[in-house]
């Protein structure tokens, strides 16, 4: 051993567990970087209440809707039985409206009297007439929504304290609101045209109905391609592929795939779908096409993971025992697998269905006022839907924007839940 | 008949097809001959070579269907319709023809368009009475020729398998033509835009106005393409998502690894991961319903003039989206290293922050700088938050709180309500897509690159 | 310095009975240590589980002490308790107390991080930073402030490797990275980075059950020339490496301590059933 310098002299021995400066400065760096930690966990999550609780809170209004019961007088003779459609529904409804308020009586103050309803009354009226044309002659009581302003004032959301010209409703419009709750006709239930009413300029008629459908389809069609193609396509991967260079082209390829940003997939729509093959804009089939594009490579990789998974002496097993390849995959890896791929599959389909920048480009952020019958149909989503509302003017939509939106992380909450739950229930540890 | 009904008659064939080739090769069974295969793969091999020509046949004949009828429709029209007419206007003639087909007239048109509505509504009836009987011919011919294969020597189940795997094959297959069809229809389509733009004005311009005047004489009727100060807000953008991302996923994913004890990382994971799974449309309302009226008001009371829609609220919605991204990125990456170079730190009497600063950071790095990579695309293909959250007016400034506008809202406004597919504006979409596709693949190719190396070391 | 031609005899004496190799180890064997660590009733507990039971020992200073006994004795459990490595374990306990020179280092007062700059560390894998050489050596003494970048450090750096009997294998590529040496030479690099800190005791939990014989016999020489200046316990599965290296032994069974002893007599002459069935390969 040839030792050729001497190490500096050790410290103190007997003081040796009392920390110096040095060593004090060294504990404080760590207790930072234990604070930075917290403080951006804190952040984070900070955000995620933040933003949680501003949906919510916006949404509470959209809860409920505030409607008026209006007793209907229909005389005979106002409507044709042969006919009933053609009826003229809301000089009925403005009359009785009249009755209630016999001193309205300028065409201004007219005006601003029917402002605090909803234009649907007309329509539900002329539903139950057309539903039972016996209730002709006698009187039908209907209930339908305030109007957004009225919604709005009911609600507190206009402030009745404020000056008149810092509120959007005057003091004649408050007086009458006011006699109308007196008289009891004013009533809030819960707010199921939200969900049941297809879309609508008016907010308090506007509903999810049509974006619900246009998911549906969409990720029916979403669903239908991409989960066969994408066990497909992994079972070939993963259990048949030779080692070539087109394979490591194909597994290159589809793990940039799932990293394209989600509007060039729009894009690809709208060039390939839309143009060349000259499918319908705005219809959930095309929409389903691109998602499921989208959608492919996330199943691809999970499902490969859950075929890797298991473990290669049940394939030796099986083939030990004279079964095919093919008859291995089919009877025994890919039972097994199944429950992994269900969970990815999942978790695709989740991801699809909040997906949004592809859909507008393929047109389903269009304005329809019913649900689609067929996947044909044009039609919106959910998220196109929740975009359209967020950029419409009037205040109503903003609490419905909320609330669709809550409607929304409601089908993600319980697809990642389900997808939680198979991951735990049918976990196999080989 | 619908598409649908018909492939509807296609399976029960196919079915019948099993069921057949399965009962006959079950009587040459019972005639005590040796079989190869047992008869159930003899009745998959037949309603495999039934069921898949007349699917096949249907999805090219749907696919093919609209542009031959179009085709022939052209063709017949009169002289004085086609005339000298660009292809655009011939779209515009096609849908009124096609409107009239449908029951839709508005006005009193052509009657040689009553005409040729009439004719499409014939072609079409022709053609879908065509594709029936044209699948139904092609199913019971081919039901029937495997049918006449079916005997004892057949090797049944290696033809089924083989069958089986060639579908596998293209199903494999379809991700490259995904991809394939991504390149295509964005080079074809910029190609449109670049023969009218150079590509050089498009890339190096600095002036961006793609409205195109309606009328010749509409005031400011010339579009510009100049593209940079859309790439500038884009990396703007992008750079303040990471500046709020990085340090926060890094510190989190630090914290959650090396300090939380297991039940705080149990619970405070997954919390952090629903920050992924929220849709990007919500977080786009959340910027313009919390943040940027909160930073606007903010910047109001220290006396400074924000935009409403300036880039630090889109930056910074776009930030607390990728949070997740980069904390678990950093997370695996962090925890990838091996309990030993812990152990040698804390052995030598390196302090937890001194581990991870020296030791742990410069092993992981790798492994963070792929996740920070494929964040940073993300941010840049990102689409929902800045469509509803950034401007629309091209700026080049270093201002966060001003607006910029980016990439993908410049193909969303461009797109959006507009079918006409020849205007450079519409052209101009997919050239911006081009560039946006090709950037983020490199990016994700760096990216997986990266690490994948840096999971092989540690493996 | 002593290098490494004597491999030759290292490896034959692999091939040597265990009687013969703990006869040649007793040989060189030091006498009348004063003891440098003091173990008295120590218990560690993993959760519920407890994984050791009222140890008690005194290790005496500048000799090898050897840990042995079948795995899941509790050996290296104990091993890293004298530098408080399991307090990076979050469900481990430890009870009773361990003295080093006096002092009883689960004190409260006592700053782990100061402890295991006295109480140095090698693994049963190697395992060197993915970082240069020279930085993987100054490591220690950076992050404890004992010397500076510059010449100050080159001669830490230097002595270090030299001790470890490293610096002639290594001196032209110090710059490169630790992960590129061979096993044998990645695990003298963590003696040496160990070394750097200037600790009082070094200990090695199964130092050399992932080398290759030759490697093993340079690190078990290098032991034997540490123990001039350090005190080292080391655990080991293999009894002639025991044999081999140190001068006491103690035979850990069940989490129990059975039996500390010269390591020549407790070859020779075991004074517990157990130990005896464990030494003649009944069981382990």
């Amino acid at each position: 051993m040839s030792d050729t310098t001497q190490q500096p002299a050790r410290k103190e021995r007997n003081a040796w567990f009392e920390a110096d400066a040095r060593l004090k400065r060294r504990h404080l760096a760590d207790k930072r970087l234990r604070a930075y930690g917290i403080a951006a966990i804190v952040f984070a999550l900070g955000m995620l209440a933040t933003l949680v609780g501003t949906i919510l809170v916006t949404a509470a209004p959209a809860v409920t809707q505030t409607m008026v019961t209006f007793e209907v007088e229909v005389p005979e003779g106002s409507v044709d039985p042969a006919n009933p459609s053609g009826g003229s529904y809301q000089t009925m409804l403005n009359a009785s409206i009249a009755r209630i308020f016999p001193d309205v009586d300028t065409p201004r103050e007219l005006r601003e009297l029917r402002q605090l309803f909803s234009n649907g009354g007309q329509y539900q009226l002329r539903d139950k007439i057309l539903a039972n044309p016996s209730l002709i002659g006698g009187t039908v009581s209907i209930t339908f929504p305030l109007s957004d302003i009225g919604d709005q004032l009911h609600k507190g959301v206009i402030d009745r304290n404020l000056p008149p010209d810092f509120r959007r409703v005057n003091d004649a419009q408050i007086a009458w609101y006011d006699v109308l709750v007196e008289r009891g006709q004013i009533s809030t239930p819960l707010n199921w045209g939200l969900i049941l009413n297809a879309d609508s300029r008016f907010p308090e008629l506007a509903g999810l109905r049509g974006a619900l459908v246009g998911s549906f389809y969409a990720l029916l069609v979403c669903f239908l391609v991409s989960f066969p193609v994408g066990i497909a396509a992994a079972v070939y991967l993963e259990e048949f592929a030779p080692k070539n260079r087109l394979t490591d082209l194909i597994e290159v390829n589809i793990n940039n795939l799932a990293a394209v940003p989600s509007i060039v997939f729009g894009l690809l729509g709208l060039a390939v779908f839309l143009n060349f093959f000259g499918m319908p804009r705005s219809a959930p089939i095309v929409g389903g096409l691109v998602l499921s594009l989208m959608t492919l490579p996330t199943i691809i990789i999970a499902t490969r993971a859950a075929l890797k998974a298991v473990p290669p002496s049940i394939r030796e097993a099986a083939i030990g025992v004279g079964a095919s390849k093919m008859q291995t995959v089919g009877h025994h890896v890919l039972p097994l697998a199944m429950p992994g791929i269900l969970t990815g599959t999942i978790i695709g389909l989740a991801q699809a269905l909040g997906e949004t920048a592809p859909l507008l480009l393929i047109g389903m952020n269009a304005f329809i006022t019913a649900a689609p019958d067929s996947m044909f149909n044009p039609s919106t989503a959910l998220p196109t839907q929740i975009y359209i509302w967020a950029d419409s003017p009037e205040r109503g939509f903003t609490s419905r924007t909320s609330a669709a939106i809550i409607v929304l992380l409601g089908f993600l909450v319980c697809m990642n839940a389900i997808a939680i739950y198979m991951r735990k229930r049918f976990e196999r540890r080989w | 008949m619908s598409a649908t009904s018909l492939l509807a008659i296609v399976l029960i064939l196919s079915l019948i097809g099993y069921l057949w080739g399965r009962a006959s090769a079950a009587s040459l069974k019972s005639t005590g001959q040796g079989m190869h295969s047992i008869p159930a793969y003899h009745g998959y091999f037949i309603a495999l070579s039934c069921g898949i020509p007349a699917f096949l046949l249907v999805l090219v004949w749907l696919a093919a269907q609209s542009t031959v009828i179009d085709t022939l429709l052209i063709a017949g029209l009169p002289a004085h319709i086609t005339d000298g007419v660009e292809t655009s206007r011939m779209s515009l003639i096609l849908s009124e023809i096609k409107s009239i087909a449908g029951g839709r007239i508005f006005g009193t048109p052509d009657p040689a368009l009553i005409a040729a509505a009439e004719r499409y509504n014939a072609l079409r009836g022709t053609a879908s009475l065509a594709m029936v009987v044209a699948a139904l011919a092609v199913a019971i011919a081919a039901m029937s020729f495997a049918r006449s294969r079916v005997s004892p020597e057949f090797r049944a189940r290696n033809r089924v398998d083989g069958i089986l795997r060639w579908i596998l094959i293209v199903c494999s297959i379809l991700a490259i033509l995904t991809t394939l069809g991504i390149i295509l229809s964005l080079v074809i389509e910029s190609m449109a835009f670049f023969s009218r733009v150079s590509v050089f004005d498009f890339l190096f311009g600095m002036e961006w106005s793609p409205q195109i005047a309606m009328r010749a004489d509409q005031v400011g009727s010339s579009g510009a393409f100049g593209a940079v100060p859309v790439f500038w807000g884009t990396i703007f953008i992008s750079a303040i998502a990471m500046f709020v991302a990085l340090p926060v996923g890094l510190f989190s994913a630090i914290y959650l690894v090396e300090y939380a004890d297991k039940r705080v990382r149990s619970f405070v994971k997954p919390l952090l991961e629903i920050l992924a799974g929220i849709p990007t449309i919500v977080y786009g309302f959340f910027a313009i319903l919390t943040v940027a009226p909160f930073i606007r008001d903010l910047g109001t009371s220290m006396g400074l003039s924000v935009a409403s829609n300036s880039a630090l609220a889109a930056g910074g919605v776009m930030g607390i989206m990728l949070i997740p991204f980069i904390s678990s990125f950093a997370d695996d990456a962090i925890s990838a290293v091996p309990q030993s170079m812990r152990d040698g730190a804390y052995a030598l009497g390196a302090t937890k922050a001194e581990t991870v600063r020296q030791v742990l950071l410069p092993a992981a790095l790798p492994g963070i700088v792929g996740g920070v990579l494929l964040a940073v695309s993300r941010a840049i293909g990102e689409t929902m938050i800045v469509v509803m959250a950034a401007g629309l007016m091209a700026k080049l400034t270093a201002n966060p709180l001003e607006g910029v506008t980016t990439v993908t809202v410049q193909i969303v406004t461009l797109l959006i309500g507009d079918t006409e597919f020849d205007s450079p504006k519409t052209l101009a979409a997919f050239g911006l897509g081009l560039v946006l596709f090709i950037t983020t693949l490199a990016l994700n190719i760096v990216a997986l690159q990266v690490v994948k190396r840096y999971r092989e070391r540690y493996e | 310095m002593a290098s490494f031609e004597t491999t030759m005899e290292a490896g034959t004496a692999m091939n040597e009975t265990v009687k013969d190799a703990a006869a040649s180890a007793a040989a060189v064997m030091p006498v009348g240590h004063e003891t440098k660590i003091s173990a008295t009733k120590v218990s560690v507990f993993y959760g519920e589980k407890q994984a050791l039971f009222d140890v008690s020992i005194d290790i005496p200073a500048r000799q090898v002490m050897a840990f042995i006994g079948p795995s899941g004795c509790g050996k290296s459990t104990f091993l890293r308790c004298i530098n408080r490595m399991n307090d990076t374990i979050d469900i481990c306990r430890v009870t009773g107390t361990i003295a080093i020179d006096g002092a009883d280092i689960y004190d409260p007062k006592i700053d782990p991080v100061l402890l295991r700059a006295r109480v140095g560390m090698v693994f049963q894998k190697p395992n060197p930073f993915p970082k240069s050489i020279y930085d993987n050596i100054a490591y220690g003494p950076r992050i404890h402030g004992v010397a500076k970048a510059g010449s100050q450090m080159d001669e830490i750096v230097e002595t270090s490797l030299r001790r470890a009997g490293l610096w002639n294998e290594v001196k032209d590529r110090l710059r490169e990275p630790g992960t590129g040496l061979s096993g044998g030479q990645q695990q003298r690099l963590c003696i040496a980075r160990a070394i750097a800190v200037n600790p009082d005791v070094i200990l090695m939990d199964e130092p050399c059950s992932a080398l290759d014989p030759i490697a093993t016999a340079k690190v078990e020489e290098l032991i034997d020339e540490l123990r001039e200046r350090y005190t080292i316990v080391i655990v080991t599965h293999s009894m002639q490496q025991a044999a081999r290296v140190s001068q006491k032994a103690a035979f850990f069974h069940l989490g129990n301590l059975i039996e500390v002893d010269e390591t020549e007599r407790m070859f020779t002459n075991p004074r517990d059933q157990r130990t005896q069935d464990y030494i003649t390969g009944r069981f382990g």
